[in-house]
């Protein structure tokens, strides 16, 4: 049986009377990729957040690597890497002066920090963009950027709150490459993203809604379970069970709804 | 704590820093453009007072009285009027602060050896300037009829000096000539000092919440008192730069000596700076965004222009006021810069407000450290 990176018991967090996040069991393998999927609002930042050490939860339990989210988030620290929904480098620090600083600050030791630095650089594909002001980067560059200040330390676990949400095609691909090459050494990944597709090539998902764990599995289990063609269906079909509301599958004819309106 | 991040934090800011020109000239010229501002416009000296004459006795005594009051250039008799009617509507529109009416028999009166009466008009609205009119016309006609008395006893073969009466020496110390600069530029030093720095500091930790790159560096092992000490230590940089620019403005353009230890300044400055960009500090991690910050350092900066005692006098606040400023470390900076700027004193007799400032500093460092506890929550 596979090891687990992180155990959630019951874990909750609520803001005032709101809760974010309501009783979340979690159980992520080691050296898997997994997903969280919901519409937006559905307290996915927030359980990340919980796991990172940036919050506390309300209550409920939460391991990351056998350390407790309340007392030993600092520790926890040293074990992740995380890269939140905006994008979080300096933009008038340059790349190299990026990379610099936090190899400092995950206090790499100099006779190593040269070749990690050269490592991401190359991972990222970052080659003679190191004297650039990271403002003047293009969107998949400054992801590609951010991810590799986040693999500084080697994390063994890779947290990652919708790392495409702002990123062309082709972007995208070769970000979710380096993610599974970064599995293939090993490291534990928990992503939310709201590409199907993404979602499609984890090893296991779980469906967010109104802070409850509505579904998980195996995509292509759940597909097979629903009956529908794919994830995005999948993601529809919870929806539309939780909030009673027939959501329209197909584009197609949104389009024709809208072009209909328009005509009267 | 660890060094290596200490100093990475450090060197990021400098860059940042360096990197904001704007920012960077406004931390410079901030202070040189207030001291300029201020020391001109602070001034409670208060010379050549208009005044409108209506003289109706035009005798050489009338004259004479009129030219004291010309020559001690506190005021300035330049406009004669005829009728009392002209001198009101003078007031009423703002052309003359006062008049000076010498009623005709004037000098009969005095030659008679009998006590003459003039009167002598104010406008009250700024009680500043009227205070200063009345004072020095009252002194100015006493002197001038003490004149006339000892001329008249002279004349008459009798000597004055068998007359006991009390005569007061006066000495003003520290500021012989009551200039009000003398006051208010050491206090324009601290209150722009204090002002300048706590702004610096203010927008350093929230504009990162707001940038989102605060997000990240709670999840480094980086530690609160690093963040907050790595920050602060560039802006101790330039709040000393500040300073000394504040202080060579303030002392040489306008002339104001110190008497006292010059390094003992400086080192008593250096602190200043540390103390109040601590307040930033400490408003930093307690506003959740920029325009907080802003409105917070407002609210601090304010009440601390009125109760430090940079131009109003504590001693005429109501008690609960003054003990309200007593909350205020301006307050205690003004101590120091008087006491050695003007005074000449050295730490014997500021030890006191030396260390009020440095607990109050130290404690706000605490405080910023510990409220920032690496949470967003």
């Amino acid at each position: 049986m596979n090891e687990l990176a992180i155990i959630t018991k019951n874990l909750t967090k609520r803001f005032d009377r709101f809760t974010a996040v309501d009783k979340m069991n979690l159980q992520i393998p080691k050296g898997s990729i997994y997903g969280l999927l919901g519409p937006n609002g559905a307290g996915k930042s927030t359980a990340i957040r919980m796991l990172c050490g940036v919050i506390t939860p309300t209550e409920g339990k939460g391991d990351v690597f056998g350390l407790d989210v309340y007392k030993e988030s600092e520790k926890i620290k040293e074990n992740i890497g995380y890269m939140s929904q905006k994008f979080s480098l300096y933009e008038d620090l340059t790349v190299m002066e990026n990379l610099n600083f936090y190899a400092n600050i995950y206090s790499i030791p100099k006779k190593i920090k040269k070749e990690r630095i050269v490592d991401i650089i190359n991972m990222a594909g970052l080659e003679g963009k190191e004297k650039s002001m990271t403002k003047t980067l293009s969107g998949g560059w400054k992801q590609r950027l951010a991810l590799g200040c986040c693999l500084m330390h080697k994390p063994k676990l890779l947290i990652l709150d919708e790392p495409t949400a702002a990123v062309d095609p082709v972007s995208r691909r070769i970000f979710w490459q380096i993610i599974y090459k970064l599995t293939k050494e090993g490291i534990t990944v928990l992503v939310t993203t709201h590409y199907m597709d993404e979602a499609e090539s984890c090893d296991e998902v779980a469906f967010l809604f109104g802070g409850k764990i509505i579904g998980r599995g195996a995509p292509k289990e759940i597909i097979r379970k629903k009956n529908v063609k794919n994830l995005e269906d999948v993601f529809i079909s919870y929806v539309e069970e939780q909030t009673g509301e027939k959501v329209e599958a197909s584009f197609n004819k949104i389009k024709f709804i809208q072009s209909d309106e328009a005509g009267e | 704590m660890n060094f290596g991040r200490l100093i990475t934090i450090v060197k990021k800011e400098f860059i940042h820093i360096i990197r904001d020109k704007a920012s960077l000239g406004m931390a410079i010229m901030m202070p040189i453009l207030f001291i300029f501002l201020f020391g001109y416009a602070v001034n409670t000296d208060v010379d050549h007072i208009k005044m409108a004459v209506m003289d109706m006795d035009h005798t050489i005594q009338s004259r004479e009285l009129i030219s004291k009051f010309k020559t001690s250039n506190y005021f300035e008799p330049t406009i004669y009027v005829q009728n009392i009617e002209e001198l009101e509507s003078l007031i009423d529109k703002g052309e003359v602060r006062g008049g000076i009416i010498i009623p005709s028999g004037f000098l009969k009166q005095i030659k008679k050896g009998k006590s003459a009466q003039i009167q002598f008009i104010i406008d009250g609205t700024d009680p500043t300037i009227a205070k200063t009119a009345l004072q020095s016309g009252m002194m100015l006609t006493q002197k001038y009829s003490l004149e006339i008395n000892n001329k008249h006893l002279e004349k008459n073969g009798l000597n004055n000096k068998s007359n006991s009466t009390i005569d007061i020496r006066t000495r003003v110390w520290y500021n012989p000539n009551l200039e009000s600069t003398k006051f208010t530029i050491p206090g324009l030093i601290g209150l722009i000092l204090q002002n300048v720095t706590v702004m610096l500091t203010a927008f350093s930790l929230v504009r990162e919440k707001e940038m989102g790159t605060l997000e990240l560096l709670i999840v480094t092992p980086i530690k609160s008192v690093e963040l907050i000490l790595g920050k602060m230590i560039p802006y101790i940089f330039i709040g000393a730069i500040d300073f000394l620019i504040a202080l060579f403005f303030g002392t040489y353009w306008f002339n104001v000596s110190i008497e006292g230890s010059i390094l003992l300044l400086m080192i008593l400055g250096f602190g200043f700076v540390i103390c109040s960009l601590a307040i930033g500090m400490f408003i930093s991690t307690v506003a959740q965004n920029q325009a907080q910050a802003m409105q917070m350092t407002l609210f601090f900066i304010l009440p601390s222009v009125l109760l430090s005692g940079f131009v109003f006098p504590i001693e005429a606040m109501p008690k609960v006021i003054q003990i309200g400023g007593n909350f205020i470390p301006l307050t205690y900076f003004l101590k120091i810069l008087r006491g050695i700027i003007l005074k000449g004193v050295g730490i014997h007799y500021l030890w006191k407000e030396v260390m009020v400032l440095s607990i109050v500093g130290i404690l706000l460092l605490v405080v910023a450290s510990v409220r920032f506890n690496k949470k967003l929550d």
